[in-house]
């Protein structure tokens, strides 16, 4: 009877059933959809974050360049600038001038890596050398008294390419962990004093290069042993060199480098530990720049940022706002249609019928009202991520330690063009595109009927509440 | 069956008290058939809804073989409406969503009989009062005059100890009035119900065994001893 009673009484008020069923299906679609669109973004900033970041790093230990010192890229330039401005080189002198430097952290010395590695909550830490690779070449112009540094734009051309030093020994760590090998081999602990390099794809395309070819980093020449490719099409470091071998070729300033790294890349034991090890690693690296991927997460810019932030303000609230209009006026259209079955309540409650009978047959009649809303706007809400995969444009992110203003140095002599060069070097941003998603899973077809179910019993218990509060006589007395 | 003393119903209307019953007292004996007639609007009504256990009394007892349904819970109460009392009322009061005979079907849903019987008994029922043909009609597919019946079917079928008919004749035209007069004195007679009818209608009265006359909240009803057999 519960069954025939309740498929009758929705087909009798169907144009009012089909209208909450829309209303709650609009509202759990759009659900759906943002929520969907939301994970997306979501998945996308990982992805991004996994190819600027490293997947195994759970945090990373940078220290600011000092203040006045001679961190930051010189070029080793200084002495040539003067040289050539005193006279010393003669005009129509060809000069090449290489150097491989830090530019965009202070040094942080060896022990203090073994120190982070025997912190409580740490399971890995390795240790890497951020470095510029920069020629110079040109013949020097005639310089007459009184031309500026702009007479000499013409005469020296730049190249410079950014080098990473990586721990062959633990390449799960650090910045070759996101990449795939795609030609040749990565470095393992076998290279890690040999002349071996891998060398990234963008990079390697640009430039023509291939495993089993040569690169110049700093002056000695390397073997590339293999080609890496980052997961997501991003602006990854140019070449890997052994860390050890960066230490050796690579210069701070005018000062070796020997046994110093400028970034410690850290694994925790887990999640729920990591602020733990960032608050520990603080306490022992006071002035460090200690960064988990959530930090990292708040500097990515861009379309990617404005999308995740769109879903997450504007989309969630419009969502919520729908569901809570869905829900209202599912309440307020069973409470109106119990409010017109008021005889037959009340001529059910003179025949014996219990309350809790009534309200169950009201709350069954707005459940499944919801079941089918739910169902349709499962449907609404996978069109709605279907459309946002092939309509959304591709999305970039943009993260970088933007600090230009410790960027700062003698090479800056050198002119505009080569200055540009370095700012934009040592400005250390990537940027990556992605294609936006909007993956439907099946926690999210739960919510679907979580919401769907509560929406009918919202809407129910609205109507049942009514029902149940009837006196029969009254009931029985209305005039219809 | 029946033992009411000094019932007194006030409710409230726009902020004024209104006092439908003004110090009732009355005994029904079992399977009598009392009729009571009255304008309209001077408690009839609401007399048949306290004994109906619908309503319950602002003052007074109302004693149903031995226990007062004044003070009974709400639950035993619903419970008693469900087995022993049979409603039939002016309108109808029929599901409009549902067929004849699931109509009638409900009657016995709150006594939970399984779906076979209770169809069978409905059935059963629908045929007792002339509508074996009319099972899977709606209520809007059937004349007045049947729908009534099919009010009365529905409760007849649990077989209850008292039918209570408020005014079942009184949106039916003359003809089709006599008709379900005569169904319910046929039934009245073969099953040996306790029938209280409320009434304004005269010739409907006067097929009953006692009249009692109800004005202002007041009840006149002749002694028992003076009922005559219809």
């Amino acid at each position: 009877m519960f069954f025939v009673y309740l498929r009758r009484e929705l087909r009798r008020r169907i144009r009012q059933a089909i209208f909450i069923a829309l209303g709650l299906a609009l509202g759990i679609g759009l659900v759906i959809t943002v929520v969907a669109a939301s994970d997306g973004v979501q998945n996308s900033q990982a992805a991004v974050l996994h190819a600027l970041y490293g997947v195994g790093t759970d945090i990373t230990v940078t220290e600011p360049p000092a203040r006045g010192s001679s961190v930051g890229t010189t070029f080793g330039f200084t002495q040539e600038v003067k040289n050539i401005r005193t006279g010393l080189v003669a005009p129509g002198t060809k000069i090449s001038i290489n150097t491989l430097a830090t530019d965009q952290y202070g040094i942080i010395k060896s022990g203090v890596l073994a120190r982070v590695t025997r912190q409580p909550g740490v399971t890995g830490a390795a240790g890497g050398l951020v470095l510029n690779d920069v020629t110079v070449t040109g013949t020097v112009p005639q310089i007459s008294v009184g031309s500026g540094a702009g007479s000499y734009k013409s005469s020296f051309t730049s190249g410079t390419f950014n080098v990473d030093g990586v721990d062959p020994a633990d390449t799960a760590l650090g910045p070759l962990s996101s990449g795939k090998i795609t030609s040749g081999s990565t470095l393992t602990a076998a290279e890690a004093n040999a002349d071996d390099a891998v060398v990234g794809s963008g990079y390697a395309a640009q430039n023509k290069l291939a495993a089993g070819g040569t690169i110049d980093v700093g002056g000695t020449n390397f073997k590339i042993i293999g080609v890496v490719t980052t997961p997501q099409s991003g602006d990854p470091p140019d070449v890997y060199i052994p860390l050890a071998k960066a230490q050796q070729i690579g210069k701070n300033g005018s000062s070796a480098l020997t046994g110093d790294v400028d970034t410690i890349y850290v694994t925790a034991a887990s999640a729920a530990d990591i602020p733990a090890v960032q608050a520990e690693i603080g306490k022992l690296l006071p002035s460090a720049t200690v960064t988990d991927s959530s930090d990292l997460a708040s500097e990515v810019t861009g379309s990617l940022s404005s999308a995740s932030s769109l879903a997450s303000n504007l989309g969630r609230w419009l969502s919520v706002a729908a569901l809570v209009a869905a829900f209202g006026v599912a309440s307020l259209l069973t409470m109106t249609a119990v409010a017109r079955r008021v005889r037959e309540f009340g001529t059910l409650k003179a025949l014996g019928w219990p309350t809790r009978r009534i309200v169950a047959q009201v709350i069954g009649e707005s459940l499944a009202i919801g079941l089918v809303g739910g169902a349709v706007g499962v449907c609404l809400g996978y069109v709605g991520t279907v459309l946002i995969g092939k309509l959304a444009p591709t999305l970039s992110a943009t993260v970088g330690p933007a600090n230009l203003s410790s960027v700062t140095g003698p090479g800056q002599a050198l002119g505009s063009a080569a200055s540009s060069t370095l700012k934009a070097l040592s400005s250390g941003s990537h940027t990556v595109s992605v294609q936006l998603t909007a993956p439907v899973t099946a926690g999210l077809i739960l919510i679907a009927v979580v919401l769907a179910i509560g929406g009918g019993l919202i809407a129910g218990m609205f109507g049942g509440w009514r029902a149940a509060r009837m006196r029969p006589a009254d009931a029985l007395a209305r005039v219809e | 069956m029946y033992k009411l003393s000094g019932v007194v119903k006030k409710y409230r209307k726009g902020g004024a008290v209104i006092t439908a019953l003004q110090g009732v007292d009355l005994d029904i004996a079992d399977g009598e058939w009392l009729a009571i007639k009255g304008p309209t609007g001077h408690g009839k009504s609401t007399l048949l809804q306290i004994l109906g256990g619908l309503d319950r009394p602002t003052a007074g007892t109302v004693d149903f073989d031995g226990v007062s349904l004044a003070s009974m819970p709400e639950r035993q109460v619903t419970r008693l409406r469900a087995r022993s009392f049979g409603f039939i009322f002016q309108t109808f009061n029929l599901i409009p969503t549902l067929s004849a005979v699931e109509n009638v079907e409900v009657a016995l849903v709150p006594l939970g009989v399984g779906a076979l019987e209770r169809k069978g008994r409905a059935e059963q029922a629908l045929a007792a009062v002339g509508l074996a043909q009319r099972l899977r009609h709606l209520p809007s597919e059937l004349s007045g005059g049947q729908q009534q019946r099919v009010a009365i079917a529905r409760a007849l079928v649990k077989e209850p100890t008292v039918l209570l008919a408020d005014e079942p004749t009184g949106n039916l035209d003359e003809g089709t009035r006599d008709e379900i007069i005569g169904l319910l004195e046929r039934l009245w007679h073969t099953r040996g119900r306790t029938l209280i009818m409320v009434t304004h209608d005269t010739s409907v009265a006067s097929r009953a065994q006692r009249v009692g006359l109800m004005r202002d909240g007041r009840l006149t009803v002749p002694d028992p001893a003076d009922r005559s057999s219809a």
